[in-house]
């Protein structure tokens, strides 16, 4: 596959000519869609991947919800979802309950919101929002894509091994994870996730080297840094994020391998399991949990940053009017980047760990709170006064700052140890991380692909499908999510198969119900976005070049999927990308191409 | 729950079925541009935007009205009490802050609506609103991180107390042991290499100490005002010992031993006559009633809060809080180890 074009992707002075002749150009099959280095057929195999794993562990979580909230009760259809030995008579199994928690939480957490959003969306808007032929090296992209491949393929193959797959929860803290007789899923089905993990990991590592040095020089004549739109300081960030903290993963993942295998006992002490004393001493496993949360922390930022990109692209460009704060902006993703690193702690406070640690991670996490409001008041007042143009993409990113913050501010409760010792790992946990990274990162992956759809697919979605499609998501979303709390209030800690083993829930069947029927309301919603969704890519109309009237250089290509992106010369951009409803121009907004006016300020000065 | 499958059958019939006259309607339509954003859509999105906004604070209200009463009662310990008096100040704040910012959001979701003549403001930054969204929530967090890390401290520190009693809770797959010094007031030494049928605990049978330690399963009391400390050992995983009802939680680490204090100051007896807990009870009990289930009288619960095998949500045990000279009994009723071991 690594055929003549590569030298087309790479060769950006010398590509005008092979543009022009670009029909010509012979491509089979393979390299067209399977092994493709361009950048925009990544970006479609990523999303698609990224549905496809995300249907799957949506269906999940439908099974362990029904389970949650009619405990016991026989349901046909999760004996025809898992078969006669993990759903007996229609009643889930309490070990496969655990798996589909684990692996519900690692495809969304890793495959969809990670691979799935930073993979998309990278891949299709670096080179075209910077003004670049393709990513600096095609081939790294199309490794990048295939290790997520079989990276997923992997985390599926292990749901249908004998003992299930992996079931400690998607943090695997060992021993449990380390130790095949701790529970079935232990065995071979942990081995595969760490399989899966590490490919993954080599996947992210290879995008995120890619789109760093894409970023930092192959931006187009006139794209300053800080003339970048949003998204692509998002991606970049991102990018740096998990440049730093996914080796580390590695690392805690490859010593875990060690003790699962080679006897060695990095987690392991003092164990007795299985009717006899392990040998395993002087390991903890409170240095898994460092070493695995000094990425999972970065990880909520690697999954939230490109969804606050996306949207802040998205809010300016249908508010008409320029993002409010560009520079607070940027400056606030630096600090959220700088500070996840030195968050890590507060997954830990009653672990063990030294509580004057405790107190150092309660300062720290708390700060956070600082840039994250500031991001949340400019996306308001960037609507302030603007003329909002309600499409989709629009809705959603509205739905992103409203979850954003709804889920925000319980993390201030949380993030103080003292008042964390009571509802730490109940669903006031669940519900926090669900609605502050879950729906405001799949709020985030809907925008863009409701506002992009017509760069990768050249032509639009239905507009209505997709009002219906959000209404419905968004208020599934809070149906499922938000009594979750009361949950927590009660002190209904969290991966229980049941909540009918002790007295003291027994009145809150009816919150369970109405999580589990909103669930199910918001699945089936999905069925509207994946029948408008692929049914537009086949038979949507055709999309005018620039259908939303916006500022960046994308929507100055033209709308083919043609290799260097811009026939001829690449645009030379003269302005930052948030020029809407400048005073005195003639238009609402002004394309990043053209040129400022005698005595015009750029970057949002006055006059 | 027929019903229910029903009700999601014909949904669903309803929604293919809808599909299937929008994918007509669609082809119908072919040649136009249904993707262009009109302003009756614009209008029409905002006002369901202010729509939701409401209904989205009536859903808030709704379930606070409703559910908030299930919430855990009043903290039954000293430190869980301040506990609950920063939960409250702080829930005040963050709900306050949760309303407001997302009334502004609907609100001007609604009203700035795009209309087809109208144009947007240019408004690019202002330093001023910018260093008072940076300022007012680092005031904010300023009070909640003091207050937050002063208690921290005080529930964190080591006990002084010369009175305090050491119970040891150990956990495994899936229940859990508590072990008290005895007569000797020393919790004996531990080795996990030793732990067989009749060593469930892994006591170092060399340590003399360890001979009246008394194991507690099921059920174990402690007295109330007396400050107790609990030792957490776990045998094969981690497992953690919560006790909502005392705002206390701790894990428990294979080869490590860790630790949480905290002095009861309510009963179970007087708990069970707190008007809250009544009307909680009363709660637990009509739906026990609906399943046919037999009344419960409120208890303090342990709970296992990480996840640990397949019978996690299944490991707990019941703390009994009384009198000191009730609890003094119960413990002399208790065997300790040798005198079982001897039998």
């Amino acid at each position: 596959m690594a055929n003549a074009h590569s030298a087309t992707i790479t060769d950006h002075v010398g590509h005008h000519d092979h543009a022009h002749d670009h029909d010509d150009h012979h491509e089979s099959f393979v390299s067209k869609y399977v092994f493709s280095m361009d950048h925009k057929m990544i970006s479609r195999q990523f999303l698609i991947t990224a549905i496809v794993m995300a249907i799957i562990a949506m269906t999940m979580s439908i099974i362990f919800r029904m389970q949650l909230a009619w405990p016991g009760e026989k349901f046909a259809f999760i004996n025809a979802m898992l078969g006669d030995k993990w759903g007996k008579d229609g009643v889930l199994d309490p070990n496969m309950y655990l798996a589909l928690v684990t692996i519900h939480g690692t495809i969304m957490v890793f495959f969809v919101l990670t691979g799935g959003l930073s993979g998309t969306f990278s891949n299709l808007l670096i080179p075209y929002q910077i003004g670049a032929r393709d990513m600096a090296s095609g081939f790294l992209n199309m490794l990048s894509y295939w290790f997520f491949f079989v990276s997923s393929v992997i985390m599926l193959t292990s749901l249908f091994i004998e003992d299930g797959p992996a079931s400690g929860g998607w943090t695997i803290y060992p021993p449990l994870s380390a130790l095949p007789e701790a529970m079935p899923g232990s065995k071979l089905g942990m081995t595969l996730w760490l399989i899966s993990m590490t490919l993954f990991v080599v996947s992210s590592l290879l995008g995120g080297i890619n789109y760093i040095v894409t970023i930092i020089n192959l931006r187009t004549k006139g794209m300053k840094m800080t003339r970048m739109p949003l998204t692509i300081w998002a991606f970049l960030i991102t990018a740096v994020l998990g440049l730093l903290s996914f080796p580390v993963l590695v690392s805690c993942v490859l010593l875990l391998i060690c003790d699962r295998s080679l006897g060695t006992s990095f987690y392991l002490s003092d164990i007795y399991i299985g009717g006899r004393p392990l040998d395993n001493v002087g390991g903890s496993p409170v240095l898994f949990e460092h070493l695995f949360w000094f990425l999972g922390h970065p990880e909520v930022y690697i999954v939230l940053l490109p969804a606050l990109g996306i949207t802040s692209e998205i809010i300016s460009t249908n508010s008409r009017k320029p993002i409010f704060g560009y520079r607070a902006m940027i400056g606030s993703m630096l600090a959220i980047g700088f500070l996840s690193f030195i968050v890590w702690g507060h997954h830990m406070y009653l672990t063990g760990m030294n509580p004057f640690l405790g107190s150092v991670f309660v300062f720290t996490t708390l700060l956070i709170a600082i840039p994250s409001a500031v991001k949340a008041f400019n996306y308001i007042t960037t609507l302030w006064k603007g003329n909002i143009q309600y499409t989709p993409a629009m809705l959603f990113s509205v739905g992103l700052v409203s979850s954003f913050v709804t889920g925000g501010v319980t993390g201030i409760i949380l993030a103080d140890s003292t008042l964390d010792i009571n509802v730490h790992d109940t669903y006031f946990v669940v519900a926090h991380f669900h609605i502050v990274m879950g729906l405001s990162a799949i709020f985030g992956m809907f925008a863009g692909v409701y506002h992009w759809f017509p760069k990768m697919f050249l032509r639009m979605m239905n507009k209505k499908l997709g009002y219906l499609h959000f209404w419905l998501t968004f208020v599934s979303a809070y149906g499922v999510f938000f009594p979750m709390h009361f949950l927590g209030l009660a002190g209904v800690p969290r991966r229980y198969y049941t909540n009918s083993a002790f007295p003291m829930f027994d009145n809150l069947v009816d919150i369970n119900e109405v999580v589990t029927i909103a669930a199910i309301i918001g699945a089936l919603a999905q069925v509207v976005f994946l029948f408008n969704f692929f049914y537009s890519i086949f038979r949507g109309e055709k999309s005018p070049q620039n259908p939303w009237n916006s500022n960046t250089i994308e929507w100055t290509t033209p709308m083919a999927n043609i290799h260097g992106n811009w026939p001829g010369a690449l645009p030379v951009v003269h302005r930052w990308a948030y020029d809407y409803s400048k005073p005195g121009a003639e238009n609402d907004f002004i394309p990043q191409t053209v040129p400022l006016a005698e005595g015009e300020q750029d970057g949002g000065g006055g006059h | 729950m027929k019903l229910l499958i029903l009700l999601g059958l014909v949904l669903l019939i309803i929604a293919v079925h809808q599909l299937m006259r929008v994918i007509e309607l669609s082809r119908e339509f072919k040649n136009t541009t249904e993707w262009q954003v009109k302003e009756s859509d614009n209008l029409f999105n905002g006002k369901l935007m202010l729509v939701f906004g409401f209904l989205f604070f009536a859903f808030f209200f709704w379930q606070v009205n409703r559910w908030n009463d299930n919430s855990l009662p009043g903290a039954g310990s000293v430190h869980g009490q301040k506990i609950d008096v920063l939960w409250d100040a702080n829930i005040y704040l963050v709900t306050f802050i949760f309303l407001v910012v997302n009334a502004f959001l609907f609100y001007y979701a609604y009203k700035y609506a795009g209309k087809k003549d109208s144009k947007a403001v240019f408004f690019a930054h202002d330093n001023r609103l910018e260093m008072l969204w940076t300022i007012v929530p680092a005031a904010a967090l300023a009070f909640i991180i003091i207050f937050g890390l002063k208690y921290w401290n005080e529930i964190t520190e080591k006990s002084t107390d010369e009175n305090r009693i050491t119970i040891e809770l150990y956990a495994k797959q899936f229940d859990w042991t508590a072990r008290y010094a005895g007569k000797d007031k020393t919790l004996g030494s531990t080795d996990y290499r030793q732990i067989d049928g009749g060593n469930s605990v892994g006591l170092d049978t060399l340590d003399a100490t360890s001979y009246d330690d008394i194991l507690i399963k099921n059920e174990f009391h402690i007295p109330v005002n007396k400050e107790i400390v609990f030792k957490m050992r776990s045998r094969d995983v981690i497992h953690s010992a919560y006790m909502p009802h005392f705002r206390a939680q701790m894990n428990c680490v294979p080869g490590m031993v860790t630790e949480f204090k905290f002095t009861p100051n309510k009963t179970t007896a007087e708990m069970r006559k707190d008007p809250y807990v009544i009307q909680l009870m009363k709660g637990i009990n009509d739906a026990r009633a609906l399943r046919g289930e037999e009344a419960v009288e409120f208890d303090y619960q342990l709970l296992c809060n990480k996840i640990c095998g397949a019978s996690h949500y299944n490991m707990g045990m019941i703390i009994v809080v009384e009198s000191e000279k009730d609890y003094k009994e119960w413990l002399s009723k208790q065997k300790p180890i040798k005198a079982i071991a001897s039998k």
